[in-house]
């Protein structure tokens, strides 16, 4: 059970139930398609941003609850930050669910986004966590081109 | 217990014949060494057998002896072991020939599994027959390697590939399919059981009614043929095509069964060694049946391996596994309907032992990962037919699918797990 427990951490459950960000977003400077093919998630990321700086993300669409949760919390941490700085929580986001980042430090400095690392116990889930991220990653980018997971 | 009548099989006569020889399945479940593992420290459940059944002792050990004993290329050697190979090999096409009730030896074509028996088909029938204009008609609940071929095939010809709509329950609307035969319509490839709803379709009205207009008829038995006597002969249908690996048999080999007087109208399907009886540079004279389709060394430990599995199905009699199986999936969804929340997607009125379904706000991934948890392996996702998904309006659903070897107990442990996943995500 522990490590069940780990994966559907509180922080997770809900966001699965009340997702932040939620919502289309009318004046997106960016908004791309993400989509997972083996388990049907699909989720559009809208993102506007004003200069270098992300001003809004928001979300639609439906998937796992592990899927829903990271594109609620990534929209809520990630508002405020410059592109610069979004890549680089991105990219230990992306350590923190492969479990290739292990440090205590790096995890504290994660915030929130801490209560995803029992996803790196779960390999078939590391993709359900990673495609708001990708897709956001793909939308900050400059693609529009719908991004899968295969 | 009321006599149950088996559709697809042999009719069991008395309630006392069929209580023994449930007894004799119920004792059949250690000749399978995998299911005795633990699984996060559970016993494991393994409801997975729609994507491939696990092997009994007998398949494992015969593949095991073939590697030990009798490991040679086949059809081409003198030598002792060459010979020894080859006969254990052919021998294997005797035993599919009276599994299917096939007429002919020739008429049993060696392939890698049902996605390249469809292949095959398509390739080869479909690029011969096919033309401009033609249709090819499947139904709305195929699996996506009895879709995909025939998309590339209609594509490549300038056809047009036409689909039987099915019903709310998950069964196919004869009277559209009735309206769908034309004389532009070039072949009919059906699923004999659905592998995402487990209905088992009446082909052999489908295939009398196809022949009515001088329709060939393609039948993909993967779901059928672990679990139901399967007689071609009866059925009169002109290609049927398994996988061993959901026969109890090894993967990466399968059968494609075709009647004499359309396979030797096909032109190969690929070309090399064994295929040919005569090459030149200038002239090839092709194999006769079945070696025109059998390019190249074949999976022969995996032949012998498939053989081992055929002779274990014939001992255990496939009738009665069906009876068996309907229980557990009688038993199985009496239970899951108790689950709130839960629909059942699939409640063809003739179903195999499949149950598909969604919890009510709960993605079916997270229902996967929360039965695995409990040592239950179920699949999760579009079971590699969104066709059927869009049909009923969900993106996937979670599916448990029961072979002889599972039990009643099984199913209380999957369905105590199955209340309990609400709670975990709460």
């Amino acid at each position: 059970m522990s490590a069940l427990r780990e994966l559907y951490q509180q922080v997770i459950l809900d966001h699965n139930r009340n997702p932040k960000n939620f919502r289309e977003m009318a004046d997106a400077t960016g908004k791309i398609e993400g989509y997972n093919p083996l388990c049907g998630d699909h989720y559009t990321v809208f993102v506007r941003l004003e200069g270098d700086r992300i001003a809004d993300i928001s979300f639609t669409g439906a998937g796992c609850a592990i899927s829903k949760a990271s594109a609620s919390v990534m929209s809520s941490v990630l508002r405020g930050k410059t592109r610069e700085e979004a890549e680089l929580v991105f990219r230990e986001f992306q350590g923190l669910v492969t479990g290739t980042q292990a440090s205590a430090e790096e995890i504290e400095r994660l915030g929130k986004l801490a209560a995803f690392a029992g996803v790196s116990e779960f390999p078939a889930r590391v993709k359900c966590a990673s495609l708001p991220w990708h897709t956001l990653h793909a939308a900050l980018n400059g693609n529009s081109k719908p991004i899968t997971t295969e | 217990m009321q006599s149950t009548t088996v559709q697809h099989g042999k009719p069991v006569t008395s309630d006392r014949e069929l209580l023994e020889r449930f007894e004799a399945i119920r004792g059949c479940r250690h000749h399978f060494p995998l299911l005795r593992q633990r699984v996060n420290g559970k016993p494991l459940v393994y409801f997975d057998n729609a994507a491939t059944s696990q092997k009994p002792q007998v398949v494992i050990d015969a593949t095991l002896r073939y590697y030990e004993e009798e490991n040679s290329n086949i059809h081409r050697g003198v030598h002792y072991l060459s010979e020894r190979a080859t006969q254990a090999y052919e021998g294997v096409r005797v035993k599919v020939q009276h599994l299917l009730n096939a007429a002919h030896q020739r008429e049993i074509i060696f392939v890698r599994g049902t996605t390249e028996g469809i292949n095959l088909v398509a390739y080869s029938y479909g690029r011969s027959s096919v033309g401009a204009g033609d249709e090819v008609l499947i139904s709305g609940m195929e699996h996506h390697s009895n879709i995909v071929p025939w998309q590339i095939l209609c594509a490549e010809k300038g056809a047009k590939l036409r689909v039987i709509p099915i019903n709310d329950r998950g069964e196919i609307e004869l009277g559209e399919y009735e309206k769908l035969l034309t004389p532009r319509t070039k072949i009919v490839a059906l699923v004999h059981v659905s592998n995402a709803l487990g209905t088992i379709n009446p082909v052999k009205t489908m295939v009398a009614m196809a022949h009515a207009h001088g329709i060939p008829v393609l039948l993909d038995g993967a779901q059928a043929v672990p679990h139901m006597n399967v007689d071609v002969r009866e059925l009169e249908c002109d290609f049927y095509t398994f996988s061993a690996h959901k026969a109890f048999g090894p993967t990466g080999v399968g059968v494609l069964y075709g009647v004499t007087k359309l396979l030797d109208a096909m032109p190969p399907y690929q070309a090399g060694g064994d295929m040919i009886k005569s090459v030149t540079f200038e002239k090839t004279i092709y194999n006769d049946l079945p070696y025109k389709f059998e390019a190249g060394t074949p999976n022969i430990g995996g032949g012998i391996g498939m053989g081992a599995a055929i002779d274990y199905i014939n001992e255990i009699d496939l009738a009665s596994v069906a009876a068996f199986e309907h229980e557990l999936l009688d038993y199985a969804t009496r239970g899951a309907e108790e689950i709130p929340g839960l629909k059942i997607i699939g409640t063809a009125r003739e179903k195999a032992a499949v149950l598909s379904f969604v919890i009510d706000g709960i993605h079916p991934h997270d229902i996967g990962t929360i039965l695995d948890d409990e040592g239950i392996a179920i699949r999760t996702g579009h079971h590699c037919a969104q066709p059927v998904m869009q049909r009923f309006g969900v993106p996937a659903t979670a599916r448990a699918s029961f072979a002889f070897y599972n039990t009643k107990e099984e199913i209380d442990v999957f369905l105590a797990a199955l209340l309990r996943v609400r709670e975990v995500l709460a």
